[in-house]
């Protein structure tokens, strides 16, 4: 059995004594396990599937044991971990789906196609739930802009992303992104979609019904992406441009119409169990769909519809080649299907059965060409718990005063060069190229804290934002984490949403580097926590490590993406004043906490010391106390203090209708450290002057800390501390500084 | 009065013109697909935006030859009222139903905001609920949405009040003339680049969309009289 289809091939011994395995990042010892559970030496196309199967990317060998230790259930949670997205409930018979995904290597060698088929495949993930995709966000991380190839990187992800998503016509609501020096030459891009769903319409990735015929739907495959999955998993070298043929090249037109094919077949009734070809394409979706339902799978090769003469069963078995799905119905329902697909201009091959003898079989030409078990290759993969050590750096970092700088004088000076820092300028250049409107029910549009996209036939709406500042996670990973989680909480809150769940990316450098795990671990330990505190369980997520570059690893970076439920329409808030004499308000404590601050590195240059506490209980309480003002009608604004502190917060809020703020802060703080700070669990409202000491009793008896800072007044930003006018701007000075920032970067034009 | 909205493959404004419909004039409205051969049944026939045919080969050029569109020409002679949005926009002037052609942007990127548009005549069946200069807020979302003719044509759509809306303030794309939407000179067939059917309730961020749809009602029951009021 299990002939050689190619002559080029390595036979099974060659591989086994040229070791030719560890070309695919399988080391000697699981090429030994893989060994006793096939009962023999496996050949080219088997060690082909097992290396895939057992990679990082989708064995998650090195993440598993932290990943346990994420909650991943509630009452509302339908789906947690473990299908294509994660699913909960929004009453009324309906359920949000959603996940975020990464695809940081892939567009580091090919911006364009790398980002786009991200976006493509996670859109994938949520309509072969059965979802109708309503949203999407991303979390990107560059380089710093003054550098040519991250100018680069960033037009063409950027492009990607717009090409994919407004092609397809779904909108890109949200995101986030941010320039460090610590993500040159690795960029990150983590894609999010949301999609919406009846409880009744929900699918799963099973091949249920022994004898039942296996259908591929989609573009023929080719020999593109080969290894994606392997490529994803490790360092990012010299060579990963060689690697480059393992990039994607997506098709948003087709995948629009496999995407309204499928949701047409699943309305149907008739779909037993879908998945998409994902990472490790055909390999991946007939094994785990296979081993969900306790099951095996025939796959016959020639069947597969191909794009290119003499593919061999490898090629056919590790091709990426974009927008395929894989379902199952019975017999019977063959030509209902057909017929479905075939409305859209799509054909749909009969490429297998679901067998009951636990074992991937792949035949080709006439030959068994492939015999694996099942349960080896999705169970199986050895888990690692790697070693972890404390690195140097945080040490050090401990000792470190960030309150030891010089004061700084120019305090307007310093705001616009912290509003004209990348991360923090105006991201208008980006989100102007993506369609943000189509399907006409985005309410809040990108540059508000969150996005809200409203439900039809309802009052109901979904807020949904990404979040996580790699400069807290770097300088304390477990604190780092929370703050993740609590500020993406707080974006939710603000835009008058209950934080429901999240999904979250952890973008990571080489597990195989004890600093390195123990960044993994402790980010992981804050996450979980506040995930428990703020009753937002992970129901789903990705994990991209192996993020390296020539000088190191990329900050630790575990992206969070939160979904809320806005309960009525008339909740909805953004983060702009809306009127003249409105009363503005800050709630939480300001401490001087400038480490891994905006301010710190637009300014200092540096990045060091500790982040800013975070406090859970009262992180709960200033969230909760938010909403219940929003809620009851009494918030004209509501603005998360993040980046930036207290004086880009104003500023920002302003910039929405061009008004200005008369405000007094009372603190002991140094006047930098008072408007810079990054302190959390703090929120800027405004109110109406009427509804003012209304809002005040309110977060007064919830025992939240209160400062009635003043009123939006004028055209300038007016900031009194201690007696001194700390700052004192125009409003549209300040707004060009922010606005301009990254299209003067890429236009060449730098100050 | 029966509203159609064209169904293309890679159309995805079809939905948005669906709920538009609904929301403004609450009038009865289909899904049409592309094959479709007969559209008789229609009075307005609605041409949505997307990337038909992935906009492989040139925006709009595929879309000509689906059958559904010898039957749109028909009803143009016939006088009903089409409607073609951003996509449709450029199906309708790669038909010939439209003068002009729309090209990439002069940003060379992808555009999505809003603009101000100048209503230049109030009186095609789309456009008389506005007022003649009135400055309407609608978004626009394109990457190939710049208008181009010769001055030649130009000059005759001057001639014939063939300019439907003009961009107020920055041009988005570069388009001639600043030309934002066209009609034919009977005034029946209406395209434009900007989406009136993103802009029907505030909670959108405008609801100036909207009087596109009260305007073709108008028409409508003007021209079929009194019975027609519903």
């Amino acid at each position: 059995m299990a002939q050689q289809v190619s002559a080029k091939e390595p036979t099974a011994l060659q591989i086994a004594e040229q070791k030719i395995y560890k070309q695919f990042g399988v080391s000697e010892k699981e090429y030994e396990l893989i060994c006793d559970f096939m009962g023999r030496q496996p050949n080219y196309t088997e060690i082909g599937v097992f290396s895939v199967m057992w990679s990082e990317h989708c064995a998650y060998k090195n993440s598993k044991p932290l990943l346990r230790r994420f909650p991943t259930s509630g009452p509302r949670v339908l789906m947690g971990p473990g299908e294509g997205a994660g699913i909960v409930d929004i009453g009324d018979n309906q359920a949000v789906v959603f996940k975020i995904e990464s695809h940081n290597h892939p567009s580091a060698v090919e911006p364009y196609q790398g980002a786009a088929t991200g976006v493509g495949g996670i859109i994938r993930d949520i309509f072969s739930m059965g979802a109708r995709p309503v949203a999407l966000l991303n979390s990107l991380r560059f380089g710093r802009l003054e550098s040519e190839r991250v100018r680069y990187l960033f037009e063409h992800v950027v492009s990607g992303i717009a090409g994919y998503g407004n092609c397809i016509g779904i909108p890109t609501v949200a995101g986030e992104v941010m320039f460090d020096e610590a993500y040159e030459g690795n960029p990150l891009v983590n894609a999010m979609c949301v999609g919406l769903i009846d409880h009744d319409k929900i699918q799963r990735g099973v091949a249920k019904g022994i004898g039942n015929p296996v259908f591929y739907v989609g573009p023929a495959t080719g020999r593109d992406g080969i290894h994606g999955a392997t490529f994803a998993s490790e360092d990012l070298t010299a060579e990963s441009e060689a690697k480059r043929s393992a990039v994607q090249v997506g098709d948003p037109f087709m995948e629009k119409l496999v995407m309204e094919a499928t949701l047409e077949l699943i309305d149907s009734g008739i779909v037993l169990g879908i998945q998409d070809m994902g990472a490790a394409g055909l390999t991946c979706s007939s094994a785990e769909m296979a081993s969900k339902a306790g099951n095996g799978m025939e796959l016959y090769l020639d069947e597969v519809p191909q794009r290119e003469e003499g593919m061999t069963a490898y090629e056919m078995m590790l091709s990426e080649s974009q927008e395929r799905m894989l379902f199952v119905c019975e017999p019977q329902h063959e030509e209902q299907a057909k017929g479905i697909f075939a409305r859209w201009g799509l054909h749909c091959a009969k490429v297998g059965k679901v067998s009951d003898d636990g074992r991937l079989k792949l035949f080709h030409k006439g030959e068994l060409v492939g015999d694996m078990p099942v349960k080896a290759l999705v169970d199986d993969c050895p888990v690692y718990n790697k070693p972890s050590a404390v690195p140097e750096y945080y040490l050090k970092n401990g000792s470190i005063d960030t309150n030891r700088y010089e004061q700084t004088i120019d305090l307007n000076g310093a705001l616009k060069k912290v509003l004209g820092s990348p991360s923090l300028a105006s991201k208008e250049w980006v989100y102007n190229q993506y369609d943000y409107m189509v399907r006409t029910e985005t309410a809040v549009r990108p540059g508000s804290d969150a996005a809200v996209v409203t439900i039809r036939g309802t009052r109901k709406g979904l807020a949904m934002t990404t979040d996580c500042n790699g400069r807290y996670v770097y300088l304390d990973p477990e604190v780092g984490g929370r703050i993740a989680v609590a500020e993406a909480g707080r974006n939710i809150v603000c835009s008058g949403a209950e934080p429901l769940a999240i999904t979250d990316n952890l973008n990571f450098g080489s597990p195989e580097k004890p600093e390195v795990f123990w960044q993994m671990e402790k980010a992981v330990d804050g996450m979980a926590e506040a995930c428990r505190f703020l009753d937002t369980p992970v129901i789903g997520g990705n994990v991209s490590l192996y993020n390296e570059n020539t000088k190191g690893a990329i900050y630790p970076t575990p992206v969070v993406g939160m979904v809320g439920l806005v309960h009525d329409t008339d909740h909805i808030t953004t983060q702009e004043f809306k009127a003249e004499g409105d009363v503005i308000f800050l709630l939480g404590e300001t401490k001087a906490e400038i480490g891994g601050s905006e301010f710190q590195y637009a300014v200092h240059g540096v990045t060091e010391g500790r982040p800013p506490e975070l406090d859970l209980a009262t992180e709960k309480k200033v969230q909760q106390t938010v909403l219940g003002a929003i809620q009851q009608g009494l918030v004209a604004s509501a603005h998360d203090l993040s980046e930036g502190g207290l004086a880009a917060a104003l500023a920002e809020a302003g910039f929405g209708r061009g008004l200005g703020v008369n405000v007094t802060f009372e603190t002991n703080l140094r006047l930098d450290l008072a408007l810079f700070s990054e302190s959390q669990s703090r929120i800027l409202l405004s109110a109406k002057p009427e509804l003012a000491d209304k809002l005040a009793a309110a977060i007064e008896a919830a025992g939240v800390p209160l400062q009635r800072l003043g009123t939006v007044s004028g055209d300038r930003l007016k900031v009194r501390i201690g007696g001194h006018d700390a700052i004192d701007a125009s409003v549209e000075e300040l707004r060009q500084a922010w606005k301009q920032a990254i299209p003067n970067h890429m236009n060449g034009q730098t100050a | 009065m029966k509203f159609a909205v064209l169904v293309f493959p890679g159309s995805n404004c079809d939905i948005d013109c669906y709920k538009a419909v609904e929301d403004t004039v609450g009038e009865a409205v289909d899904y049409v697909f592309h094959t479709a051969t007969d559209l008789s049944a229609y009075d307005a026939i609605l041409v949505p935006g997307g990337f038909s045919y992935g906009d492989y080969l040139r925006c709009g050029a595929i879309a000509q030859f689906a059958p559904v569109m010898a039957e749109v020409k028909k009803a143009a002679e016939q006088g009903k009222f089409i409607l073609g949005i951003c996509n449709g926009f450029q199906i309708l002037t790669e038909t010939g139903l439209l003068p002009g052609a729309l090209i990439r942007n002069n940003s060379l990127k992808f555009r999505c905001h809003q603009v101000g548009l100048k209503v230049e005549n109030a009186t095609t069946g789309f456009t008389n609920d506005y007022k003649q200069g009135e400055v309407i807020t609608i978004p626009i979302a394109h990457g190939e949405g710049s208008y181009y003719v010769n001055d030649e044509t130009l000059a005759q759509l001057k001639a014939n009040n063939q300019i439907v809306f003009r961009y107020a303030g920055e041009n988005p794309n570069g388009s001639v003339d600043n030309i934002a939407g066209v009609c034919n000179e009977a005034g029946n067939v209406v395209g434009m680049m900007p989406h009136p059917e993103r802009a029907v309730k505030e909670i959108l961020g405008s609801a100036d969309g909207a009087r596109m749809f009260t305007s073709v009602l108008n028409a409508w029951r003007e021209r079929n009289g009194a019975a027609s009021i519903r």
